[in-house]
């Protein structure tokens, strides 16, 4: 028998996610009263641009970073029932996250760091920002190593038999992350940290945007992944089914992990410096990496109605009402993949080569964004967290009501933000604006959209605190949880033989290197044989 | 013939879902991908180096080389300079209906340009000059937005595109 020594590793990943978070959700709070000039008192551009820029960082980097560390860590232990491969070294790249993130936290909350999470040079930070983001980076790669070494210890211990679901998806986003992170990587390295040391006089910015491009869309998979993780594994046992096929969320898992990475061009179709049929071969890469999430969609719909049908749910639509909406994890499901549906209407238009040009960074991108990650992406972060933290502290939750309320509030709450917001980025409203001294006919027609932003980020910082609070009165509660097994989904289609290219990536990686060079590498290597002129650090 | 999706999915639902999704996928890059090439709609993609340092000493980009150009062909070239805070110069004037190739250029960080309601958008990244080709089909008063944050004062960085009538003579 195996002993578990993920639970403080998991906690500890998990505490640092969810304490970041509450920090800013509050940024957030302050962002949407600000941007709208209601409170003269209030008007403040270094204080809102500092302030975004945490919210940014804390929101994009260290919530999902340390949450998908402390989910993958629990999640390989759990299902492999085998420990973690090394546990100090695990530590040690907590440690070195975390360093990094209160190292960045300094000149991020003294004003000297405002340069946007997405680091904009040559706006020129305080080099701590930079060398912080790099370990929380560096550190997020122990974690990477950690979960490839369980898988490959694990089939040497098991031979042909077939890796968990919910280890072979997270084993995919540990590769992923590490392939994704190595653009992000190069340009902070090699670019940004000499630059802002002095080292080197000057960037070329259509360089260092073209390596944050290669990072920026497969981030957003590295922190959706748990999600997905959940969707298959998690949410039809505690719904009372089964997940409709195991093989179908590999073949979605393999084509996130192919599709994501070499197709971040379409973040740049509105910048120079790449020419357009670069940007149309990433288009339809684009479009493909939508597959796995419909089919994600049906597998999991599919899961639902199987559990609905089996509590007695009848009719059509009968087996909706059947399901156990008042089991946290599989209400935040239900409320993710709405989410998930109206986020994704919204992709589409991004996505796209041509209509993209109406849209681009308009505060349609912030809804869009906001509707998937903070709305998709975060709601099932609260549902694993509430299905875990008994698991993991050994305590009974605090108040399932409280959780049930908490999910409603934070997904009425999204939508009363971000519905808005895409109204507004239509009406031309830049995104990353501290106020509104434009034409009065057009900040005139915004007034309507902005009082509904103010509400939706009153109600979602409430239910960040309801979050927080529950998780809280939970690890420290008096009575203790009986059921400390962590129950994945079997599958209702059982698979005889699992095929060879479901259960092993070393072909997948071989397949990315060549799609990525084909994608990625003119692009970057153009920098190397045109005369380009590089930019001197400008303060903000 | 064997349905070759067979070799990865048993169920026969799935297996229609999965050929709908790919169809549903491919489908919508193809079209438009297809619309913007018939169309030839690309966006703004000008790969041309320049010295943003220097902008002052180049022919195209002096300050008082700037603003609006008439081409032989009746077209016209809109030359233009973004800086920390505004878009210089200040005031753009353009008839309807005509096309017009804006050339921006960044004398200092990055910038963003976006008329809103109209599809003129393009990043302006320094080191680099960007090139966006559009025409207003309705005449009005409209306004140049940074919409990429460049510095603690990028709120206050806007300036104004008036489109007139072509019989108006290029008055108001």
């Amino acid at each position: 028998m195996y002993k578990n020594n993920a639970t403080s590793l998991g906690l500890a990943n998990m505490w640092v996610a969810f304490v970041f978070f509450a920090v800013a959700a509050l940024l957030g709070l302050y962002q949407v009263i600000e941007r709208m000039d209601i409170i003269p008192g209030l008007k403040s551009p270094e204080l809102y641009f500092a302030s975004v820029s945490t919210h940014g960082v804390l929101m994009g980097f260290v919530l999902t970073t340390f949450f998908v560390m402390g989910f993958g860590y629990y999640a390989a232990t759990t299902s492999l029932k085998q420990e973690i491969w090394s546990s100090p070294f695990a530590w040690f790249g907590f440690w070195l996250s975390l360093l990094g993130v209160l190292l960045a936290a300094v000149p991020l909350l003294t004003g000297n760091a405002s340069v946007l999470y997405t680091f904009y040079p040559p706006l020129k930070a305080h080099p701590a920002f930079y060398i912080g983001a790099a370990l929380l980076v560096i550190g997020s790669w122990v974690w990477c190593l950690q979960m490839v070494m369980m898988m490959r210890v694990w089939k040497k211990a098991n031979p042909g038999e077939t890796v968990p679901l919910v280890m072979y998806g997270t084993v995919a986003n540990a590769i992923l992350w590490f392939i994704t992170s190595l653009g992000v990587a190069s340009e902070i390295l090699f670019q940004l940290i000499p630059w802002s040391l002095g080292i080197i006089d000057t960037v070329d910015v259509g360089l260092a945007r073209t390596l944050f491009s290669w990072t920026l869309h497969a981030i957003v998979y590295f922190w959706l992944f748990p999600a997905y993780i959940a969707l298959y594994t998690l949410v039809p046992k505690a719904a009372g089914g089964y997940v409709f096929s195991d093989q179908m969320g590999r073949v979605a898992f393999i084509l996130l992990l192919v599709f994501s990475v070499p197709i971040g061009m379409h973040h740049l179709y509105m910048d120079p410096f790449q020419a357009a049929g670069w940007k149309f071969l990433h288009m339809t890469g684009t479009f493909m990496v939508s597959v796995p999430t419909l089919l994600t969609g049906f597998t999991v719909i599919a899961s639902l109605e199987v559990a609905g049908r089996l509590r007695g749910g009848k009719g059509l639509f009968g087996w909706i009402g059947a399901l156990p909406w008042n089991n946290p994890i599989v209400l935040a499901a239900i409320l993710a993949l709405l989410m998930l549906t109206f986020g994704g209407f919204g992709g589409m238009i991004n996505a796209s080569y041509s209509m993209n040009a109406m849209v681009h960074n308009t505060q349609w991108i912030t809804g869009h964004f906001h509707l998937i990650f903070a709305g998709t992406v975060v709601i099932m972060y609260f549902g694993i967290a509430y299905y875990l933290w008994p698991k993991m502290t050994g305590k009974v939750l605090y108040s399932t009501k409280l959780a049930l309320t908490q999910l409603w509030f934070w997904f009425i709450g999204m939508l009363v933000l971000t519905l808005p917001w895409h109204q507004l980025g239509l009406a031309g409203q830049p995104r990353r604006i501290s106020s509104t001294p434009y034409d009065d006919l057009l900040v005139q027609s915004w007034i309507p959209a902005e009082i509904a932003m103010i509400a939706g980020g009153v109600i979602l910082f409430t239910a960040a605190l309801m979050l927080v609070y529950n998780l809280l009165k939970t690890h420290g509660n008096a009575q203790a949880e009986s059921n400390l097994e962590v129950e994945y989904a079997e599958s209702l289609h059982s698979t005889v033989r699992m095929p060879a290219l479901l259960n092993s990536f070393g072909f997948w990686v071989v397949l990315i290197v060549v799609y990525m060079i084909a994608s990625y590498g003119y692009p970057i290597l153009q920098f190397f044989m045109m005369e380009t002129f590089g930019t001197v650090p400008w303060s903000i | 013939m064997r349905d070759p999706l067979r070799a990865i999915c048993d169920d026969d639902l799935e297996r229609r879902w999965l050929w709908i999704s790919l169809i549903l996928a491919g489908g919508m890059g193809f079209l438009l991908g297809m619309y913007a090439l018939s169309s030839n709609l690309h966006p703004p993609s000008n790969v041309e180096t320049i010295d943003s340092s220097r902008l002052h000493l180049t022919e195209e980009f002096a300050e008082d080389k700037l603003g609006v150009k008439e081409n032989p062909d009746g077209s016209l070239t809109v030359t233009m300079v973004a800086a920390r805070y505004g878009f210089f110069p200040p005031v753009i004037e353009v008839p309807v209906n005509t096309p017009v190739k804006f050339r921006v250029a960044s004398a200092d960080v990055l910038h963003g340009f976006h008329v809103p309601y109209t599809n003129a958008a393009t990043m302006v990244v320094p080191g680099y000059v960007s090139e966006v080709s559009t025409s207003f089909p309705t005449a009005g008063k409209y306004s140049f937005l940074c919409n990429e944050y460049c510095g603690l004062g990028h709120d206050n960085m806007w300036s104004r595109l008036i489109v007139v009538e072509k019989t108006a003579g290029g008055n108001e």
